[in-house]
């Protein structure tokens, strides 16, 4: 009596067996699809992203390098295809998101430490944890600046360093960062590229990095993807292993210079062809 | 790391000063331009007032107008002061602006969360954006004989069109401030895990604070204006409009300016007022 009695009767359209990343994957993506006015931009685009790395993107113009992320972030919506976390959905993720733009991500009618509570308010917690890991924070970013006056009052690089506290309050799995220094001035560039290796050094949070500048890509990096002109493929993927932390000097070390190196190379590769 | 940006990050620099934000917050110095300006710059606003003094006076004294038409400044400004030092003036300004709160309170309390209710859905926004947009071009005015109809001559009649003529005003520019919400406010708030609630309450509400006070100060002035129309040809027995009318009957011009002006005045101070309660409130616009 184990028969189907209704079965489909739709053509089956085959779907392809969902294959797992290697071991130490993060966030899985299989068969991704997202149309822009009508043109391709990614087509079933398949990729792992591995666990407790900093992830860096790196491609041509308009390849959609932010749309990547936030399409994994699901601020953008996918017009097809799978994205999950550790074998979860987004829904059951706690993730952190770093905007390109600091003062159209913060909230200028809330003082800038309610600011970096607002996503543990969300959470529902009590005062005393939220003053908790706030100390924390504020200890592990040595803030310098009062957080009780409104994100406008501060400094470029002081909302930034903000923003960023935000999103790393609530302890997310993953933090996205979209070209979170191209606002900033070189000096600001500087500490918050310091303090965002510190973080990682510290809790080991799986990070995903668009940016422009190929020298902070790799030099943040544990991997550099790669992404070709669109519709969008994974040119390659370097992996980039010089210890942290990683200093000044780094810049001038030979794999440094090897791996950024490879890396323009395969991009100019990609934007010729 | 050595930390060789910390010396930039420690000091909380001052917001540039603004021309368009004069809410100039915390000691922002005056750039020291080409000494011996500031004086002169302070002065500038009153140029244009007592120039208009001038003229009005020399017309009326070289007789290009008759002083039956128009008293001399002095005289005005005079039956101005003496007015609404105790005079009956000061009866008819209390009413015209207890009539311009009543129907601004009706327009702000209905209009504003039904514009930000309206805003927060696009599709319910655009299914009455055709009657709102085509009320608030219809001069308030043109609808007084209608209102007639329904609330007959009363003081509540004069209230009501003011009212409608602000509350057009006040929803249409909260919706808009919904509408055109920074979306990536939204997108910050939504990333973090907000529901559509928590975005609405802690985001859109926010966001459309400014536009909504844009709206608010437009509201007042528009219930000013109507009021003083209705003032005027709903047989009122008080008000400034009503005021204005009955002395240019018997020809008393010099209570007719003094009028006009205490009108001006009025809608000068209501203006004033809000845009202070705006910086106060809204003290991140511009910023």
């Amino acid at each position: 009596m184990s028969v189907v009695l209704n079965a489909r009767v739709f053509a089956d359209v085959p779907v392809p067996a969902f294959q797992p990343g290697p071991v130490g994957t993060h966030i899985t993506i299989r068969g991704l699809t997202k149309y822009f006015a009508g043109w391709p931009l990614y087509e079933n685009f398949d990729l792992d992203i591995p666990k407790h790395q900093i992830v860096s993107v790196f491609g041509p113009n308009g390849c959609g390098k932010s749309t990547l992320i936030n399409m994994i972030a699901g601020l953008v919506p996918i017009d097809a295809g799978e994205i999950l976390f550790d074998g979860k959905s987004l829904k059951d993720t706690k993730i952190g998101y770093v905007f390109q733009n600091y003062r159209e991500a913060m909230f200028p009618w809330m003082r800038t430490i309610d600011n970096i509570a607002y996503p543990l308010k969300l959470e529902g917690k009590s005062k005393a944890e939220v003053d908790r890991r706030m100390a924390e924070l504020v200890a592990s970013f040595d803030v310098r600046f009062d957080l009780n006056r409104y994100p406008y009052e501060l400094s470029g690089g002081q909302q930034q360093t903000a923003s960023i506290m935000r999103a790393l309050a609530p302890r997310p799995e993953v933090l996205f960062l979209d070209e979170p220094f191209s606002a900033l001035d070189f000096e600001m560039t500087l500490f918050i590229r310091e303090k965002l290796q510190e973080v990682f050094m510290q809790t080991g949070t799986t990070m995903l990095l668009v940016s422009h500048d190929l020298e902070e890509a790799v030099y943040l990096a544990d991997q550099v993807l790669l992404l070709t002109k669109r519709p969008t493929k994974v040119a390659d993927i370097l992996n980039y292993g010089d210890p942290r932390p990683r200093t000044v000097e780094t810049l001038s070390a030979a794999s440094f210079i090897r791996a950024k190196k490879r890396s323009l190379e395969i991009f100019q590769r990609e934007v010729r062809r | 790391m050595s930390t060789p940006s910390l010396a930039a990050t420690s000091s909380v620099t001052a917001p540039p000063p603004r021309s368009s934000a004069p809410w100039a917050a915390p000691v922002v110095e005056p750039v020291a331009g080409a000494p011996g300006q500031p004086a002169w710059d302070k002065a500038l606003p009153f140029i244009g007032p007592l120039a208009l003094f001038i003229v009005w006076d020399l017309v009326v004294r070289l007789g290009l107008i008759k002083a039956i038409l128009l008293p001399p400044p002095l005289d005005a400004l005079g039956a101005l002061i003496n007015g609404l030092a105790g005079g009956p003036l000061l009866k008819d300004f209390a009413v015209t602006v207890w009539r311009t709160v009543q129907s601004f309170l009706i327009a702000a309390v209905i209009g504003m969360p039904l514009g930000v209710l309206l805003g927060s859905s696009e599709k319910a926004y655009r299914s009455v954006e055709f009657l709102i947009d085509f009320f608030r071009s219809t001069p308030s005015s043109a609808l007084i004989p209608l209102f007639l109809m329904i609330f007959g001559v009363s003081d509540i009649n004069k209230v009501a069109i003011a009212a409608f003529g602000a509350l057009l005003i006040v929803v249409f520019n909260s919706a808009y401030g919904v509408i055109n919400a920074r979306k990536q406010r939204v997108m910050a708030a939504r990333v973090m895990g907000a529901s559509r609630w928590q975005v609405f309450k802690d985001v859109l509400i926010w966001e459309s604070l400014q536009p909504s006070f844009v709206g608010l100060r437009s509201a007042v002035s528009m219930a000013l204006v109507i009021v003083i129309v209705a003032e005027m040809f709903i047989g009122a027995d008080s008000g400034l409009g009503n005021r204005i009318i009955n002395a240019q009957q018997v020809m008393n011009v010099r209570d007719m300016y003094a009028s006009i002006l205490a009108a001006g005045a009025l809608g000068y101070a209501l203006n004033i007022l809000f845009l202070v309660a705006e910086r106060r409130i809204v003290h991140w616009s511009g910023r």
